[in-house]
């Protein structure tokens, strides 16, 4: 199991474009992703339960991957968090 | 709710206006599909299952087709919604919770379905931020399209029947609503709920009519048919208008178009005067998001990008990644247009105990801005770094803010340099002949401009801290702001004085101060023979139809009398008359 921290630049946190291409970079990976933000953890294959965390602009947000090819996901994944999109 | 408003008495309603314009048409109040479903028992759990996928499929592809459709019409970024809308179908954790509701409860797949989304509608409308609780809009949406499709029903009722101009009255509109509105009928809506960050708001805006949103509860009780006034300027509601108020508002709506559609026509144009002299409308942004705003008002570049949004709201310095990534995407989204990046600009006035920014009994004039960073190279080199890792993505310029010695120009360029000289021995690259330029706010830089325009490119004036160094007064200090004059004469002088230094070198002045941007203080800026004006994104176009109607031929001796003259209302008159009279 992997585990990593990252700050969110995104100026309007995850909205719909920066969930939508992370969700499915997920749901490409066999392993196990969970997000965790504000104390708060869910399946980050599934966008509505990343809407939940309510993540906004300059949170911070641990990335956990688990299982097969998790370095691969960690990697991919953790681009997408930081990458700043419209 | 009662009101005298211009002489006119009204019944109406007070909402958010979220998308501007004004309308008068009939209404058409569209009813809410609250359809909750029973509790019930499913005789067999796996048939149950097979409707709830069907019913998904069904939404799957009118969704896909809305979109699709959506795109064509309003462009890809309005289509995004709806694939937000298709993301939620295929949605892991909806449908699993459905189908396990499904099997462990035995009921039917719409109580279960209605239930898990109902669960997901509760958690966002529940959280702060406005933009996630818009979110539960969505939701909604799509839940009741599958639910419309497990009960064998489709469409919102209403919409589709609509054959002539009206306003539509609802509780809320669903993005899906919204996206298929018939414009060359529905004049506007308005909502009994609602933000301006909601989807339907967004939308609104992109199909460019008039909304008017949290309206409050009452708004779907005006009987369809009945006129209103529609003033998505102030958020007014106006039911049953008297002849006056109807008269009144068909000439704002008149005068309110004609001049939209002014301005819409000079967005992509260059900014000219009268007699052919071309001149830069830049926008100042402080953050990611202005940039799309900057560019749909018509920016020329970007006169100013403040970076201290990096630093604030954080508990440590912004690494070089997260810098880099986002100068490169203003950089990018800019698509070659200049980009002017000022440097760290901050001081011991903020709360940012990570910076170890000093406490000083007078932080205006202490160590901040350029000072500090020079004070501290290991922040200021990463900020270089990232800008120039960043430069080969687009047209960056350099700016050095708050400089009163030729020194610290000196000392910053020579830092900069070096941070060149290690990314070429590391084998990165990048943009070559960068230009450098420097804020002029400090007024001992104004005076002597002419010795720092052989070291730099460029200058950009900060007029509204050179106007309160020069004036030593507080602007924010109700007592002295009065001595805040932009186009006093001493102000007028410097500004004057930086451009002919700038000019004896061959270098291009440009004023990122809100001066920049004040239609008073545009005339003589122009004629005294400024190159780029920065101003905020909304002040653009309405720039430039002002400098379309100068000449600066005309200007040129103008501003030369201007700066002879003796205070500030003086000036101001003076300059009233002249463009009036033009």
């Amino acid at each position: 199991m992997l585990s990593k921290t990252f700050t969110i630049l995104n100026p309007t946190g995850f909205h719909v474009r920066p969930t939508k291409d992370f969700v499915k970079a997920a749901s490409a990976f066999p392993c196990k992703i969970n997000v965790s933000c504000k104390g708060k953890t869910v399946n980050g294959k599934s966008s509505l339960s990343m809407l939940t965390l309510g993540i906004a602009a300059n949170d911070e947000v641990t990335l956990e991957t688990d299982g097969e090819q998790e370095a691969e996901a960690m990697d991919a994944l953790g681009k997408l968090l930081v990458e700043v999109q419209d | 709710m009662t009101e005298q408003t211009d002489g006119v008495s009204s019944n109406g309603y007070r909402g958010i206006a979220a998308s501007p314009g004004y309308a008068i048409a009939k209404i058409v109040s569209l009813k809410a599909d609250n359809y909750v479903p029973e509790r019930r028992t499913a005789a067999d759990p796996e048939q149950e299952i097979s409707r709830l996928q069907l019913a998904l499929n069904q939404s799957q592809q009118e969704l896909e087709s809305i979109r699709v459709s959506t795109e064509e019409r309003l462009g890809s970024k309005e289509a995004e919604i709806f694939e937000g809308h298709l993301l939620l179908l295929e949605d892991p954790d909806l449908i699993d919770t459905s189908i396990a509701k499904i099997r462990e409860d035995a009921v039917t797949a719409d109580y279960a379905f209605y239930e898990t989304a109902q669960t997901f509608i509760d958690m966002l409308s529940a959280m702060e931020d406005e933009l996630l609780r818009a979110r539960a809009v969505d939701i909604r949406d799509v839940a009741a399209r599958v639910l419309g499709h497990l009960r064998g029903e489709s469409g919102t009722a209403g919409l589709a029947g609509i054959s002539e101009p009206c306003i539509i009255a609802a509780e809320d509109l669903a993005p899906s609503d919204t996206a298929q509105l018939n414009l060359q009928f529905v004049q506007g809506f308005i909502t009994e709920v609602g933000s301006r960050t909601s989807h339907s708001a967004i939308m609104a805006r992109s199909l460019d009519i008039p909304a008017i949103v949290g309206a409050g509860a009452g708004v779907t009780q005006i009987p369809s048919g009945t006129w209103v006034v529609m003033d998505a300027v102030e958020g007014k509601v106006i039911v049953d208008p008297s002849e006056e108020e109807l008269a009144f508002y068909r000439e704002k709506k008149q005068q309110y178009d004609a001049r939209k559609e002014e301005l819409v026509m000079l967005k992509d144009q260059p900014t000219l005067t009268r007699d052919g002299h071309r001149v830069e409308l830049a926008a100042n942004i402080g953050k990611l998001d202005d940039v799309q705003k900057a560019l749909d008002n018509g920016a020329e570049a970007i006169g100013l990008f403040r970076t201290e949004f990096l630093y604030m709201g954080r508990s440590s310095l912004p690494t070089e990644e997260e810098q880099f990534n986002s100068y490169k995407y203003v950089l990018e989204k800019m698509a070659g247009k200049p980009v002017v990046i000022r440097t760290l600009d901050i001081g011991g006035d903020k709360e940012l105990p990570y910076l170890g920014l000093p406490k000083e009994s007078n932080p205006f004039l202490g160590l901040r801005a350029l000072r500090f960073c020079l004070a501290r190279p290991d922040l200021f080199r990463v900020q270089l770094r990232a800008l120039l890792r960043a430069s080969n993505h687009g047209n960056l310029k350099i700016m050095f803010p708050m400089v009163a010695v030729l020194d610290e120009l000196l000392q910053a360029k020579r830092m900069l340099y070096e941070e060149m000289e290690k990314l070429m021995n590391e084998g990165q690259t990048f943009a070559m002949g960068i230009e450098v330029g420097i804020m002029i706010e400090v007024p001992s830089a104004a005076l002597t401009a002419d010795l720092f325009a052989k070291e730099v490119d460029f200058f950009s004036i900060g007029t509204n801290d050179l106007i309160q160094y020069t004036m030593a007064a507080d602007r924010m200090n109700e007592t002295v702001s009065y001595l805040y004059q932009p186009s006093h004469p001493s102000i007028l002088r410097l500004v004057n004085m930086v451009i002919r230094s700038a000019e004896r070198e061959g270098k291009w002045v440009g004023m990122c101060g809100e001066m920049a941007g004040d239609p008073s203080a545009i005339p003589l800026l122009l004629g005294l023979g400024l190159h780029e004006f920065s101003m905020s994104a909304g002040s653009i176009l309405p720039a430039r139809a002002l400098i379309g109607r100068l000449a600066q031929g005309d200007w040129t001796g103008h501003a030369q009398h201007a700066l002879g003259m003796g205070d500030q209302d003086a000036v101001k008159s003076f300059v009233k008359m002249q463009v009036e009279g033009d």
